[in-house]
């Protein structure tokens, strides 16, 4: 079983980011459950929601948070400076953070494999949100894809044009190029 | 119309509005806002888009829901509303009303913890505080048994004439996106015909429902509601026997699993279960005799299931994620009350945890099995996971 937390701000759409995600695996036969990390969701404050994902045989039955993540996925760098974040995550266990900056130049344990993504920046290329707002969490999902080769890209796609009600095809283009220009630290890549 | 049968990722919430949807409910009538869930949120999209052939009925509160449920119920509409914690509280006297007039109507209960302190988390109490309304209670562990159970739970309603309240936790179950199968409208159609109610108001032909019922006549009412009650037992095992053969899943009132050879016995309810499965496949697999026991049918309580599978085992470890303040874990009240006429007993233990949707994880689960072990008398209420 992989478990994976999504951290983003209220509005960037961490929740559906992990409904496509589950909805891309289970297209692929495998065992998922999500949920969001029960709060109150308001625009601008953190939230975060998990994923599991197991074998076809494997059924899902525990019903508790994820604490100790394989791969954690933040939608807003600056969340990393509050605490928490990397908590629980696994040694060797991956971030993947939506930042214009190349991994190594982000603040972040070496025991952890980077990979980052200007998500937002593709975000706005495609028209997803507003300048101070850009809805990033398709194109994160295209990232997750490369740098995880968990699910395959047309399996996100697919639950992208399922899940995303406005403009899915806009955030398909956006995961595409995301998937092509993610960069990994030297441990991630290989 | 859903004309095939297909899986989707949906959430607890939707996987109960898909299964109204599935049951051609005719009215459904609800307060829109918190504590209130998504489950109505959908239903109004269906209905406002015409997918659904149905009044929707928005009120000023759920005590005004539930009496609009039983006007619509009154005259014989298939009948359906949701809530949650204080919105349940707020219901009270009216669910009196409907099984006390015998109205099929089903309702959705997201379990939330009651205020104050406000809290939007998972705890049972708000429900089990209704225990004694004359409602069926169902407690359902997954999103797939949540969607099965409102077309049950108005199969059996209608056959008993008793209202049923699917029970399903906040976050843990509502929140929680999980393949679910929803079936294709035919099946449904086969399993639940429309209600003909044997009992109606007409429009146009003066009567009412509810008269005075002197003390010649109250007690025999009362009577016959008890009775409904104890059929609902036959009726819940008989109508859940056919929707396996047309659907391929069988709820009966109690789920038993790893319970050969078992010492040690976990009771426990609602998405709980699933956490303490894990935990005791563990147990088992390192040798332990552990089993667990999940009460899905909450009302009737299932006293005579609970003795056969109870009964010869050494300890008994009850989880409750609500209280009875002044006394203790509901659940745990009522399995000792039906142990009670037995000659040998096991050891019953009342754990209460999780309270106002404090995580529970299968490592509390196997360390309550350690401490159950090791104790030879139970406490009134064994507190776990309480900060000091």
């Amino acid at each position: 079983m992989i478990e994976i937390r999504i951290h983003g701000r209220g509005g960037q759409g961490a929740v559906v980011a992990s409904k496509i995600l589950a909805d891309a695996a289970f297209r692929e036969g495998h065992s998922v459950q999500t949920f969001p990390q029960f709060g109150v969701e308001r625009r601008g404050a953190p939230v975060a929601a998990f994923v599991r994902i197991a074998d076809p045989d494997e059924p899902l039955w525990i019903r508790c948070h994820v604490t100790t993540p394989h791969i954690v996925i933040v939608l807003d760098a600056t969340l990393l400076e509050t605490a928490g974040i990397l908590e629980g995550l696994r040694d060797g266990g991956i971030v993947l953070v939506n930042s214009p900056q190349p991994p190594d130049a982000l603040a972040i344990p070496s025991k952890y494999q980077v990979a980052t993504v200007d998500a937002s920046a593709i975000a706005l290329k495609h028209k997803l949100g507003t300048r101070t707002q850009p809805i990033v969490n398709t194109a994160i999902l295209g990232a997750f894809v490369k740098v995880t080769r968990l699910v395959r890209l047309e399996s996100v796609l697919e639950a992208i044009r399922e899940n995303v009600p406005v403009d899915p095809e806009g955030n398909v283009r956006a995961a595409e190029e995301a998937f092509a220009t993610v960069l990994s630290s030297a441990r991630a890549a290989a | 119309m859903i004309t095939a049968s297909a899986t989707k990722v949906i959430t607890g919430n939707h996987a109960v509005s898909y299964g109204v949807l599935l049951s051609r409910v005719q009215v459904i009538s609800a307060y829109p806002i918190t504590p209130q869930t998504q489950v109505v949120e959908l239903l109004s999209e269906f209905v406002a888009s015409g997918k659904m052939a149905a009044r929707f009925i928005t009120v000023e509160s759920e005590h005004s829901a539930m009496a609009a449920c039983i006007g619509a119920a009154s005259v014989g509409a298939r009948t359906f509303t949701a809530t949650s914690s204080q919105g349940l509280a707020l219901m009270h006297e009216m669910l009196h009303w409907a099984s006390g007039a015998r109205l099929p109507i089903v309702m959705a209960n997201i379990n939330r913890a009651l205020a104050p302190p406000w809290s939007i988390w998972t705890d049972q109490t708000d429900s089990l505080a209704q225990r004694d309304t004359g409602w069926m209670q169902i407690y359902v562990e997954t999103s797939q048994e949540a969607l099965d159970s409102i077309i049950l739970g108005f199969k059996v309603s209608e056959r008993v004439l008793l209202p049923t309240m699917v029970v399903l936790d906040a976050f843990l179950l509502s929140h929680t996106a999980e393949p679910v199968e929803i079936y294709d409208q035919g099946r449904v159609d086969e399993f639940l015909p429309p209600f003909s109610a044997p009992y109606r108001l007409k429009p146009g032909v003066p009567q009412a429902l509810g008269g005075l019922a002197d003390p010649g006549v109250y007690f025999e009412f009362r009577v016959k509601l008890q009775e409904a009650m104890e059929k609902a037992r036959e009726a819940i095992l008989e109508e859940g026997k056919r929707f396996a053969k047309l659907f391929g899943r069988f709820y009966g009132l109690v789920q038993e699993e790893f319970m050969e050879d078992a010492e040690m016995v976990i009771v426990t309810a609602g998405a709980m279960a699933g956490t303490a499965r894990a935990a005791v496949r563990e147990l088992r697999n390192e040798g332990r005799k552990v089993g667990l026991v999940r009460i899905r049918v909450f009302r009737p309580f299932p006293f005579v299931e609970l003795r056969q599978i109870l009964g010869g085992r050494k300890k008994v470890a009850v989880l409750d994620r609500n209280l009875s303040l002044g006394h203790h874990g509901i659940f745990y009240e009522e399995v000792k009350s039906a142990l009670y006429p037995m000659a040998a007993r096991p050891l019953v233990v009342g754990y209460v945890l999780g309270l106002g949707g404090r995580d529970v994880r299968p490592e509390d689960i196997q360390a309550i099995v350690d401490d159950l072990e090791m104790r030879e008398e139970a406490p009134e209420i064994v507190w776990w996971g309480v900060k000091r």
